[in-house]
């Protein structure tokens, strides 16, 4: 697999997992107590971080938080999302 | 994809609600020099921004500006608690009240309500970052306006934070226009459109 098929199928994996989060999210602000949401959201809280975590390492930032340590600033060096490869 | 934090980008804390204070503070929110349409200013414009740092520049400044629409609001609520009738009436706040009650409405101080005509999106970057230094200079313009009137210490420390943000932004969007004009002809800067003339 190609670097770039790689990186868009974490890319992929984070938006799944983190969609998934954020749905459960809506449903933990009107279900506080539901245990089963909250162990699905502490779960799927995990497995984000991971993913995040690795895309961050081999692909670049994120968030501007997730800049790594350099002697160059590199948030806008990725493409931004909507921008299409030609 | 935007995440929210729970907290103000610089505190809120007023003691004595002003409803005459609220009524012209509010027009940071919903007026024409307001920090709901400088958001969805620079938030718009990106797509069509042909530089990447100044998509960065345009992208985080049009974040922060939520979150001073946010402050905005929060010095309106505070300036709006506890009103007594007699206070609503005696204040001028009463035809915003009827409309409103005292929830958070975007409105200029003249009670005009929002209008998306106060932004331009134009998809030519030179003309973007133009109106860009013109919106912050203006939001400036309208902070220094604010000062003037409002005497209350806790009311003043937050509009001077707000104000001290649109200098530093001119002076960001300042280098975005010198970027931008980096990349274009050094002839003739409006020879061409660079986002749109391939």
């Amino acid at each position: 697999m190609s670097i770039r098929n790689q990186q868009s199928e974490l890319l992929d994996l984070i938006s799944s997992i983190n969609f998934a989060l954020f749905d459960t999210v809506l449903f933990l602000d009107t279900h506080p107590t539901d245990q089963n949401a909250l162990a699905f959201y502490n779960q799927y809280l995990k497995l984000s971080k991971q993913a995040v975590n690795e895309y961050v390492r081999y692909f670049g930032p994120l968030t501007s938080d997730d800049v790594q340590e350099s002697n160059e600033w590199t948030w806008v060096n990725s493409p931004w999302p909507w921008e299409m490869e030609d | 994809m935007w995440h929210y934090e729970k907290r103000l980008q610089f505190p809120v804390n007023i003691a004595n609600p002003d409803a005459k204070m609220a009524q012209l503070i509010i027009s940071q929110f919903g007026g024409p020099d307001g920090e709901l349409g400088a958001s969805m200013r620079y938030l718009s414009q990106r797509y069509s921004m042909s530089n990447k740092n100044v998509i960065g520049v345009l992208t985080d400044i049009g974040t922060e500006e939520l979150a001073h629409m946010e402050m905005v609001c929060a010095i309106v609520y505070q300036l709006t608690r506890n009103l007594s009738m007699d206070e609503i009436e005696k204040s001028g706040f009463a035809p915003y009240y009827i409309d409103h009650t005292t929830g958070l409405y975007p409105v200029a101080a003249s009670g005009v309500p929002y209008s998306v005509m106060t932004f331009q999106s134009k998809g030519d970057p030179i003309t973007d970052m133009h109106e860009d230094m013109a919106a912050e200079q203006k939001a400036r313009t309208t902070y220094d306006n604010l000062l003037r009137v409002i005497k209350d210490p806790d009311v003043c420390a937050p509009i001077k934070f707000l104000r001290a943000r649109e200098v530093t932004h001119y002076q960001r969007f300042g280098e975005s226009l010198r970027m931008l004009q980096d990349d274009l002809n050094k002839k003739n800067f409006y020879a061409f459109n660079p986002s749109f003339d391939k």
